[in-house]
């Protein structure tokens, strides 16, 4: 199995913050409903809590916290995107999934310079939409929450 | 890789084993013909499937190992080289074993070193006269012929089958319970046919599918708590029973006795002893202990480590044995017993102790403490200076033990796995390390509770009791300013609102909910939290990397509800409760009869100011409660102050005239109580409390002032409660004095701390006795010896040299101490310490600061002397 169709990328769009984002498809496990999620203290500012999914415990990511977004908009029934990494699995709280899409990688801009440091360390390039702008983000950067974050 | 070959790789792995710990054994007793008959069958075994597998290799190392056993086997002596190189054959063997294993084929190269060396001693060892013929044989012999001529130093067939024949399958006899090295093998080869072969993977498997099993009927329970009349109940407990056998079936398929984690130590004692020049017996007690198989493979290497240190650096030399008036064999003991649910292994060494002197020093130099704090410190104490990172004493690194990794490795792996470890050391007579490990990982008890909204899970092994506090009740949280501490019977525990450890506290009041008393290792401190719900097995699941350095968890796990809570880790509370405020829980020191003097001679002490900026003490055992009152409540009448306090009036006296009775705002006491009596002592300030060594260094020069010490490195005056209690009461003492005998009985008070013969003796005096103190047995006894009359004797139990139980044994052995009463005191007031101090002769047992308790059992045993 192959994330690429002849020589395009496939994504799966999801929307945080009033942002597009996309994830490489291979690296998305599922999506669900965050339910029963349980707080953890003196965790990390980026770690909502971690919840039962299936007989697992999933690591549930704050992805608006992650990525600096504003906190305005959350929705009110949020979804996870499911990854793993390293055998531990991860939900990503996102406000509402989009479609899967399939993109031309030349297409793909590099980071803008002027691109926030905390997007900027996450994405791995922007794609140019009719609509609006798509960053890709690289799924193991998201999950690489440093320890010195963790003082806070 | 081939079933066959996978299969062979296992086995031979296994019996190697065998042989490693059999040829030390033969080493030591070259007689027992059964054992050298067994290696060589297992060597035999080996070499024969090697050549039917193709293995030239190992079967040529094999071939030429069997050459130099068959030597043995004819009679002649074991030397030590030849054991030696025969071990070495066999680490040879196990390599090429391993590389087998890993890439499916012998690994080039040659073992030609080895094979010369074997065939050449085997030769040089050749006997004259031709093999002794075994005494019978079973079946009959056919005749076999080898279609080539024998290697140097072979055997023919027909007496290879001989020696097969002459060879017991069984071990001849199931050695008794021994503490033999060796005796650790005999269960496994008992067995054989009674047990099947099972991949470590299949039994994880169905581990954790037990364990998701536990889950779901925790949860099928939770559901069935909701609905009281459910049809779903009795199969529901019928349910709950099974899951609980088979979750016990399950994990004692995975229980081990300990002993296969001992099973490559009697080598490694071999190589040390011939490595270091020593003479080293190991004795094993209790092989045969089964813990879980995640746990042994956890704690084999650091056991390990700890024979390696005993053998290096806690043996002497035989020559210093020698000279030390010791046998020229040293000796390490390991042993392993159950205790709850832990399991206990000790590994104890009769070498020369730890030298308390060196780890000072180093413990200086690498800046673990300064001069100031380890004057302090008694020898037990800085003997677990041993387990601080990076520490290790021996002054040039071995290859044995010196390699950078040192008993604080060995504790951290104990710690990760919730165990405990502990150090006792004799100068001249040996240590002894004492691990205690919990049996299993997987499923534990816990307690869940509430604390900030959320529910935690407390392993229920780390829970002492359960309190429930609150203002009126018997049980209290105190506080001194930021400290709480919670009185329970005699003892004052730290205690902390798990809300508030965890950053999850609500503003709220603090001195109700319950208290989860928590033991670790020697600390004993108190888990405060909002509700206690029930215990439920959990199964313990690992942190996720991204929150496992939250010291505070050491897991966490899914609930029958199927919320997923914290496990809270009692390592990680205790550490974030700090050493201050830490009560040492002494009773494991009074406990073992050889226990090396391990008392902490740590008082807690209150700090206040009154008067002068200077702080002052008072030891915070003697006070009853500290309050802070409304100063308009203080009453001016006859002159003196007073305050009504509990349905009474309390007299409140100043420690001296600077300090001025406020007239408004709050007023800080200290109260001190004497059955129904209290009085209060008018502070200005309650500082702190703080645990530390209480050495009065300056007398007192003025009234009311025992003298001054370094407390928490001020000078700080120690206050003479006594000296304050009469102020209160004229009479405070003296009602008691009325009622003892007209003639003054003589009181010989025995304590190593000047502080309590300071405290206790004004206090005596005022009870109507003749008190005459003396700071050690030493001196007691030639008190006695001196004929100077004495009635009763007060005595501290924990002194320095000799203890109280030894003063008492030896007043007994006195002609006139035969009758004499003896009263003991101690902070230990544990049912062992008790019962010891009854067998020794002891007439009562008082704690330490009971001060009523004492004069009560000082008037029984003086009148119980007059009637006598």
């Amino acid at each position: 199995m192959s994330g690429e169709t002849g020589t395009l990328h496939e994504y799966v769009t999801a929307q945080i913050g009033g942002q597009l984002i996309g994830l490489p498809i291979l690296r998305v496990q599922d999506v669900f409903i965050p339910e029963g999620l349980t707080r953890v203290p003196l965790a990390p500012r980026e770690i909502a809590g971690v919840l039962n999914l299936r007989g697992r415990i999933v690591t549930v990511i704050d992805m608006r916290r992650r990525l600096g977004l504003s906190a305005e908009g959350a929705a009110e029934a949020p979804l996870a995107i499911g990854v793993e990494l390293r055998g531990e699995s991860y939900g990503l709280l996102i406000d509402a999934i989009g479609e899967v899409l399939k993109l031309d990688p030349d297409a793909r801009e590099p980071n803008p310079l002027n691109l926030d440091p905390r997007l900027a360390r996450v994405s791995t390039g922007i794609h140019r939409l009719n609509e609006q702008l798509l960053m890709i983000v690289d799924v193991d950067r998201i999950l690489d929450i440093a320890v010195d974050s963790m003082a806070a | 890789m081939d079933d066959l070959l996978r299969e062979f790789v296992t086995e031979t792995n296994e019996s190697l084993n065998v042989v490693d710990v059999e040829l030390v054994r033969f080493e030591q007793d070259p007689a027992n013909a059964s054992i050298i008959n067994n290696v060589f069958r297992l060597v035999h075994t080996i070499k024969g499937t090697c050549g039917f597998l193709g293995l030239p290799r190992l079967e040529a190392l094999a071939h030429a190992a069997e050459a130099l056993m068959g030597r043995f086997r004819d009679g002649v002596p074991a030397t030590s080289d030849a054991v030696t190189l025969i071990l070495a054959t066999i680490d040879r063997i196990k390599q090429i074993l391993d590389a087998l294993e890993h890439e499916q084929r012998e690994p080039a190269g040659g073992d030609d070193d080895l094979i010369t060396g074997l065939t050449h001693m085997a030769e040089a060892l050749d006997p004259k006269k031709p093999a002794p013929m075994p005494e019978r044989s079973v079946g009959t012999l056919v005749e076999q012929v080898l279609e080539r001529p024998l290697l140097p130093g072979e055997d023919s067939l027909d007496d290879l089958e001989r020696a097969f024949r002459a060879t017991p399958v069984d071990p001849p006899q199931r050695r008794a319970k021994s503490p033999l090295a060796g005796a650790v093998k005999d269960d496994d080869q008992k067995n054989g046919n009674q047990s099947i072969r099972v991949s470590v993977e299949t039994l994880e498997r169905l581990m954790t599918m037990v364990s998701e099993l536990v889950l779901t009927r925790n949860q099928l329970l939770e559901i069935g708590r909701r609905h009281e009349e459910s049809e779903f109940k009795t199969p529901l407990q019928r349910l709950s029973n099974v899951t609980a056998e088979l979750q016990e079936g399950v994990m004692k398929t995975r229980m081990q006795p300990i002993g296969n984690a001992w099973q490559k130590l009697p080598r490694i004692v071999r190589d040390l002893c011939n490595e270091l020049g020593k003479q080293i017996d190991l004795e094993m007690q209790g092989a045969e202990t089964e813990l879980d198989r995640q746990v042994l493979d956890l704690i084999k290497d650091p056991l390990t480590h700890m024979l390696r240190n005993s053998a290096d650096h806690g043996l002497e030399t035989p020559e210093e044995r020698r000279a030390a008036g010791k046998p020229e064999r040293g000796r390490i003991r390991l042993s392993a017993w159950h205790e709850g649910g832990f399991i206990v292994i000790q590994v104890a060494d009769d070498g020369r102790g730890l030298n308390t002197e060196r780890i000072k020093a180093k413990a200086l130099t690498q800046g673990l403490a300064t001069e100031a704090e380890l004057a302090k410190l008694g020898e037990a104490q800085i003997q677990k200076f041993i387990f601080a990172p990076g520490f290790s004493t021996a002054s040039a690194v071995t290859s044995i033990s010196g390699r950078g990794v040192g008993m604080d490795v060995v504790r951290n792996n104990i710690d990760q796995i919730g165990g405990t470890i502990d150090v006792r050391s004799v100068p001249g007579v040996g240590v002894s390390f004492t691990l205690k490990i919990p049996l299993t990982l997987a499923i534990v008890s816990a307690l869940i509770v509430e604390a900030g909204g959320d529910r935690f899970a407390i392993p229920q092994l780390a829970v002492v009791e359960l309190v429930r506090a609150h203002g009126g009740s018997e049980h209290r949280i105190e506080r001194i300013k930021d400290t709480a501490v919670l009185r329970l019977r005699d003892k004052l525990l730290p205690v902390a609102r798990l809300s508030r450890l965890l950053g999850v506290a609500a503003p709220e009041q603090f001195d109700t909910g319950f208290i989860v008393v928590t033991q670790v290792g020697a600390q004993t401190f108190g888990i405060v939290v909002d509700a206690v719900f029930h215990t439920e097995e959990i199964v313990v699941k690992p942190m996720s990397s991204k929150l496992r350095h939250i010291a505070m968890f050491c897991g966490n796990t899914i609930l029958g509800d199927g919320s997923v809570i914290m496990i809270i880790d009692p390592n990680g509370i205790a550490q974030a409760l700090g050493s201050t405020a830490t009560t040492q829980l002494q009773s494991a020191a009074a406990n073992d009869a050889n226990a090396v003097d391990a008392v902490e001679t740590n008082t807690s002490l209150l700090l206040f100011r009154a008067g002068s900026t200077q702080p002052k003490a008072v030891p915070l055992a003697l006070v009853t409660r500290l309050e802070e009152i409304d100063a308009r409540k203080i009453e001016l009448s006859n002159g003196r102050h007073m305050i009504q306090y509990r349905g009474q009036l309390m007299p409140l006296v100043s420690i001296d005239d600077s300090v001025k009775v406020r007239s408004e705002g709050a007023q800080p006491l200290l109260v001190f109580s004497d059955g129904t009596r209290s009085m209060a002592l008018i502070v200005d300030e309650i500082v702190d409390i703080v645990e530390d060594r209480l050495d009065i260094e300056v007398a007192g020069g003025s009234a009311g002032m025992l003298g001054s010490a370094i407390v928490k490195g001020q000078a700080t005056e120690i206050i003479d409660v006594g000296h304050f209690l009469p102020l209160a009461f004229e009479d405070w003492f003296r009602r008691k004095e009325q009622k003892v005998a007209a003639r003054r009985r003589a009181v010989l008070l025995v304590d190593d701390s000047p502080f309590f013969r300071n405290m206790l003796t004004p206090v005596l005096q005022a009870a109507g006795f003749d008190v005459v103190s003396v700071g050690s047995a030493a001196e007691a006894l030639a008190h006695v010896d001196g004929g100077r009359t004495v009635d009763i004797v007060i005595t501290d139990i924990e002194m320095p040299e000799m203890d109280g139980f030894a003063l008492t044994e030896a007043l007994r052995r006195h002609p006139r101490g035969v009758e004499l009463p003896v009263i003991g005191l101690s902070s230990i007031v544990s049912a062992e310490a008790i019962e010891r101090g009854r067998r020794v002769g002891f007439h009562d047992y008082v704690a330490k600061f009971d001060r009523q308790g004492l004069i009560a059992a000082l008037k029984e045993q003086s009148e119980f002397g007059r009637a006598a």
